[in-house]
């Protein structure tokens, strides 16, 4: 089994692996059969008729199930009937456990949810600037509202005043506390969260009950849950096949009468059970609910089961440079020495200089020397007597005067000056080592030391942003799968040509402005693809808006959040690439399990046609090729088969088909054979060893 | 040589030349229907009717010109039927009119491309009502089909508009360009080998016996060839492509199956072209060869197999057979003709091995797409093809396309109500007719007394009557004496229902794919021109076909041919 919690990638947590695991993929969460136990009595609720008619393949065998009851009761010694009929209800009950099962686990998370919603009492600011005390659920869209340290945020809104910290985890599980602060990208708080510490004005932008806590416990729960166009379009075809089977075992009477064997309806309601797509029909709607918790699991709230659906059909993936591709800051990659300059003395002037530099570049530096050039690990604290120059905007150098010897790091044009100014001398090459560099899309920081041998320019450290590992092999895939990816960043073309490059990114969008997203956006659509993009901020809004899937970072905007139709809780771009295999995943499975319903109808013909005609016309038996025990024990097996296979495959819907990226082709062979021919063999299977097992039971014929 | 190699050598030969002119004709189709002049005869017929054929059509206005064009074409007919009695000389050759319930049933038949015949040509028939009105028909009730099959095919090929054509053009085009001249080449090769074509009365010739025999003359040849090419199958004369007038020796025999099978299958060649990529149009080909093969093969085996001293003697189940065309040429005849909707029998169906039968009725419940009357076959392939996507498209992780187009709830739906009706209509009249009549032994259908046979054969000849009529095949089992007024409307509805609801989906389906903008094909799309994705559709048409009619076929066919 898989993960229950998932990889929680905090927004700066950069150094850590996107939540990319090769084995995990997008196999869903837990199965637990005590589930089953528990969700009883909700599949029992769930047989009341104005739930049931929603989905109409098992609406017709639960009226099935009510014929063959008043069947059984006219003839209460007929133990076929009563058997059948127990198995007419239990293949009812069965759907409604899989869809009860599929909603329970929505519903623990909701409760939690609920706890944060306590009815809070909210400070709101009168118009003369003074406090009063009302129930948070009396709170208008435009009310200010005041809150400090240790207060619960008791709506929805943005910070018009002062900067806080709060503890967002009722929501996203992450404990770690988050800054708002007015104004920008970062004002956006939620209902439910807890300011942590000092004094917000918040300003309210949602009406109570529709916040976003109260849209997520809906979503979890499943009571937002709307049929997606595809599930209505399969719940059609379900649906008309169903009247075909209808008429196939409705008209079969008449002909059985002309030729001298009338069935029993008992009979009849048993084939035709068997017949119409009972597996698919029960297992349908868990499909869905189960593929919406799959997002949940991952901390991505999708607003509309209609956007997972689309993720499974994006052919754009629109991806921002910093964060996605590759990490949030620049890393020194590697020391390159001038001309007469050592690289071990570079590499140890470099680490020396940036020891104290607590600034990620700094803390790459170091790391670069002990781990690809094998330096001893120092720390600032072992130097005594070192004096520490800290960068400033006006030097644009930082370093350390340490021993008589002083090492300097920068801008090159700053560490030139400082060399040329103590008379030292600049190595002829410093300066083109500089630009080839910047021209490859990197930064250059030279590094100058003056000693005993005088000032004099050692090398260049290459700090150039780092593609996160993995990504080259994830976008092959994700060609594989005929997805196209775009790289959107504010580079200028050049880093942004490079980095792309290395990426392995299929295009990318440079100097991207919020106009040419959206411009991509639209030109993607009129070809008539499906665009998926992240976004934060408040000028992504239109973007995400117009993008197919648009999945909005919890610490961005209220704004944007409103725009998307997901919410990625964890604020990381990366899992973009997973929403798009869960909604793959959910049609897959859709599609499979339909397949596998249908292909066992042949098998319940072979068992039950001999069973009813074998009578008649003797040479029928000649189909009874899984040689059935009995007539009865044949229509019996059939029926108890595939009451059996709703729960076998109960698992199987909830956790989704397996899933790896692969090319439609490979895809649709691999599923038809084991989805079509295995539907096609395993009732034959089945039924027999079912068949065979009631044969032992004394008093079966 | 023997008469299995005999068999198989005459289906090489017709496979090599249905290859031949596959490509030629198909291109040529496609040029006739994309084409933006009007030939001078044209203008003359959209002038009389009243007809701008370059004004282009949304769905409704094409359907309008299909069921007004057919309505009036089935008055006509029915009237004409009426007046025969009243009509001089050779235009009625002294046939008195026709009883209303059969003049239905006919005019249905004819406008409805199905030639189902509850009369017998010879003996009801003049050379008015030949001519003038089951010929006319057998024309403009191909070219109706085609105009549909045309239609829907532009709903895939064009984007983001409502219009589909213009009826009048495609239908006329469609007499005039292509079933017109190919009908000339095809009437003079016939009279070549001996079909008669004349306009002589009726001839009475002394037997070798001693007995006398009425042979009548007529358009024997002209008719016969659009018979087959439009996938008809009304015969001249009752004993239809069993009459040697009408197919006088083995070649003619191989050449109607040609015919009858030429259009349909080059249609697939039309498709491709017109959607722009030849490749999906192979892949339909490909699933219609598929499943005329696999069918041909079968009902050779069922009608060689020797059971019983008789048939050992014959070399087979000569029963019911022509000796100059042999039990290969009559399983070809008989397996291409159910395959099509068209109904031309050379051979008494009804005196197919049980299990024979079963298999020229499955051919029809097919719904007629392998590869199926001509237009209609192409237009039916293409809704199993939607619903093979939408079933197995799901598993590449996609919501469903076909050609680009999404398969929606609104496609779907469309869809699954055309994959209703033939079963709704072949079951439900079925059964009714069956609860009217008897338990078996006795004389069956108490009410008019037209099944011969008791038993799973009676109950066969009931089953592939419906079944005939609502595909619109055509060809009847014999054995059942159809000319009654229950037989007569219940299957002219069949017939008129199975042939024009299907239609209003298909059109709806063409209207809504038009309007769609197209979908790019990436590597994440389903592969819908690959080998695998033909296979897949055969497999979904040979389960939903064989789930629909699987308790039916037992009780009849199979419980025949089993025992």
């Amino acid at each position: 089994m898989s993960t229950t919690t998932p990889v929680r990638t905090a927004p700066e947590g950069d150094e850590k692996q996107p939540a990319h695991e090769s084995s995990g993929r997008v196999s869903g969460g837990l199965f637990d059969p005590a589930q089953l136990v528990k969700s009883l009595p909700d599949a029992f609720r769930k047989l009341d008729p104005r739930v049931m008619v929603k989905s109409p393949v098992m609406f017709v065998v639960e009226i099935g199930s009510v014929l063959t009851t008043i069947l059984a009761f006219k003839k209460p010694g007929d133990w076929f009937g009563w058997t059948i009929t127990a198995w007419l209800w239990l293949t009812v009950v069965f759907a409604n456990l899989a869809e009860a099962v599929a909603e329970g686990r929505g519903k623990a998370q909701a409760d939690t949810l609920r706890k944060a919603k306590t009815d809070t009492v909210a400070r709101r600011l009168t118009k003369d600037g003074a406090e009063e005390s009302v129930p948070g659920a009396e709170l208008r869209v435009g009310d200010l509202v005041v809150c400090e340290a240790g207060d619960i945020i008791p709506g929805d809104g943005d910070v018009v005043e002062g900067v806080a910290s709060v503890d967002e985890s009722a929501i996203t599980g992450e404990s770690a506390p988050v800054i708002r602060e007015s104004g920008g990208d970062r004002c956006a708080v939620t209902g439910g969260t807890k300011v942590l510490s000092d004094r917000i004005v918040i300003k309210i932008t949602t009406k109570p009950g529709e916040t976003f806590i109260d849209r997520m416990i809906n979503l979890v729960e499943g009571a937002a849950r709307q049929k997606t166009p595809n599930e209505i379009a399969l719940n059609i075809l379900l649906a008309s096949l169903t009247i075909v089977f209808l008429l196939a075992v409705v008209t079969l009477q008449p002909f059985a009468i002309y030729s001298g064997a009338e069935q029993t309806m008992i009979v009849l309601t048993a084939l035709l059970v068997c017949l119409i797509p009972t597996t698919i029909g029960a297992l349908l709607s868990a499909i869905g609910i189960a593929g919406m918790d799959r997002l949940v699991q991952r901390n991505v709230l999708a607003m509309s089961g209609r956007a997972v659906e689309a993720a499974g059909d994006v052919s754009t993936l629109l991806l921002d440079k910093t964060g996605t591709i590759t990490y949030g800051n620049r890393r020194a990659s590697e020391f390159v020495p001038v001309k007469g300059a050592r690289q071990e003395e570079l590499a140890e002037a470099a680490q020396l200089s940036s020891l104290a530099d607590e600034t990620p570049e700094g803390r790459s530096v170091v790391a670069l020397a002990t781990e690809k050039y094998g330096l001893a690990e120092r720390s600032d604290t072992d130097l005594t007597g070192a004096e520490w120059v800290p960068f400033t905007a006006q030097t644009r150098m930082s370093g350390v005067d340490v021993d008589g010897r002083k090492v300097r790091k920068g801008a090159t044009g700053s560490v030139i000056a400082w060399v040329e100014e103590r008379g030292g001398t600049v190595a002829p090459d410093a300066r083109s080592l500089n630009d080839g560099i910047s021209q490859a899309g990197g930064t250059p920081l030279l590094v100058a030391v003056e000693d005993e041998k005088g000032p004099r320019v050692l090398g260049v450290i290459h700090l150039k942003d780092v593609v996160k590992e993995g990504m080259r092999e994830r976008f092959d895939e994700l060609r594989a799968m005929g997805i196209k990816t775009v790289m959107i960043t504010g580079d200028n073309p050049l880093t942004a040509k490079a980095i792309a490059e290395e990426a392995g990114v299929d295009d990318f969008l440079a100097e991207a402005t919020p106009e040419d997203k959206m411009a991509l956006i639209k030109r993607e659509q009129a070809g008539g693809k499906l665009v998926a993009m992240t976004g934060d901020g408040t000028n992504d809004a239109p973007a995400l808006a117009q993008a197919d899937v648009g999945v909005a970072m919890n610490t961005g905007t209220s704004a944007a959040k409103e725009a998307g139709n997901m919410v990625d809780l964890d604020s990381n771009p990366t899992k973009l690439i997973e929403i798009v295999e869960i909604g793959k995943q959910l049609l897959i499975t859709r599609g499979a399990l339909t397949t596998f319903s249908i292909a066992n109808d042949v098998a319940k013909y072979f068992a039950i046609i001999p069973a009813m005609f074998a009578v008649a016309y003797p040479g029928l038996d000649k189909l009874n090729i899984m040689s059935l025990h009995s007539p009865q024990s044949a229509i019996l097996s059939a029926v108890i088969f595939n009451a059996l296979i709703i729960i076998a495959l109960v698992p199987l819907a909830l956790k989704g088909v397996r899933y790896r990226p692969m090319s439609a082709d490979s895809m649709l062979r691999r599923n038809l054979l084991v989805y079509g021919l295995g539907g096609l063999v395993s009732p034959f299977i089945g039924i027999k060893i079912i068949d065979m097992l009631l044969s032992l039971i004394p008093g079966i014929r | 040589m023997s008469p299995v190699l005999s068999g198989v050598l005459q289906f090489v030969a017709l496979f090599a030349a249905l290859a031949l002119v596959y490509r030629p004709l198909g291109d040529y189709m496609a040029r006739v229907y994309d084409s933006k002049k009007h030939l001078r005869a044209e203008k003359w017929i959209y002038r009389l009717i009243g007809a701008d054929p370059d004004a282009e059509m949304r769905w409704p206005a094409y359907l309008r010109g299909v069921l007004a064009f057919s309505a009036v074409g089935l008055l006509l007919l029915y009237l004409l039927q009426r007046v025969q009695g009243a009509l001089p000389g050779r235009l009625s050759l002294g046939f008195h009119s026709i009883s209303p319930d059969q003049a239905f049933n006919t005019a249905a038949s004819f406008v409805g491309n199905t030639n189902w015949q509850s009369y017998s040509g010879e003996q009801s028939m003049g050379h008015a009502v030949q001519t003038l009105g089951l010929a006319v028909q057998n024309f403009v009730s191909a070219a109706v089909g085609i105009a549909v099959a045309i239609a829907l095919v532009r709903g895939f090929a064009r984007s983001r508009t409502s219009n589909l054509g213009n009826f009048w053009a495609d239908l006329v085009r469609g007499t005039v360009r292509i079933l017109l001249p190919l009908s000339v080449v095809a009437a003079v090769v016939l009279v070549a080998c001996g079909a008669i074509q004349n306009f002589a009365g009726i001839h009475e010739i002394g037997q070798l016996t001693g007995g006398t025999q009425q042979v009548n003359g007529g358009a024997v040849a002209s008719q016969e060839a659009i018979k087959e090419l439009g996938t008809n199958g009304g015969g001249y004369f009752n004993a239809n492509s069993a009459h040697p007038f009408e197919n006088p020796n083995a070649f003619t025999n191989l050449f109607e199956v040609f015919l009858i099978l030429v259009i349909p299958f080059a249609l697939t060649r039309t498709f491709g072209k017109m959607v722009g990529n030849v490749k999906q149009g192979y892949a339909i080909l490909g699933t219609m060869v598929l499943i005329w093969v696999g069918f041909t093969a079968l009902m050779m085996w069922t009608e060689f197999a020797h059971h019983g001293a008789a048939l050992q003697a014959a070399g087979g189940a000569m029963e019911g057979k022509e000796q100059r065309f042999g039990i290969g040429g009559s399983s070809i005849f008989a397996t291409a003709t159910t395959l099509t909707s068209t109904g031309a029998v050379d051979a008494g169906h009804s005196s197919l091995t049980g299990l024979g039968g079963g298999i020229a009725m499955l051919g029809m419940m097919l719904g007629e797409i392998a590869p199926g009357g001509v237009g209609s076959g192409l237009y039916g392939m293409l809704v199993m093809a939607i619903i093979a996507v939408f079933i197995a498209g799901l598993m590449v992780g996609r919501t469903p396309e076909y050609l680009g187009k999404k398969i929606g709830t609104r496609e779907i739906k469309l869809a699954a109500c055309y994959i209703l009706i033939t079963p709704t209509l072949v079951l439900g009249f079925t059964a009714v007719s069956m609860a009217m009549s008897g338990p078996p032994g006795q004389i069956l259908n108490k009410a008019d007394g037209s099944v011969l046979h008791s038993g799973a054969h009676g109950f066969s000849e009931v089953l592939y009557a419906f079944t005939s009529a609502a595909n619109n095949n055509g060809s009847a089992f014999a054995g059942l004496n159809a000319n009654t007024p229950w037989y007569n409307t219940t299957l002219g509805l069949a017939i008129l229902l199975g042939r024009f609801l299907p239609m209003v989906f298909v059109l709806a389906l063409a209207g809504s794919l038009a309007e769609q903008q197209p979908v790019p094909e990436t590597a994440g799309t389903l592969r819908t021109e690959k080998p695998l994705f033909a296979g897949l559709l055969v497999g979904t048409i040979l389960i939903i076909t064989g789930l629909t009619y699987f308790p039916a076929l037992a009780l009849g066919p199979m419980a025949e041919g089993l025992s």
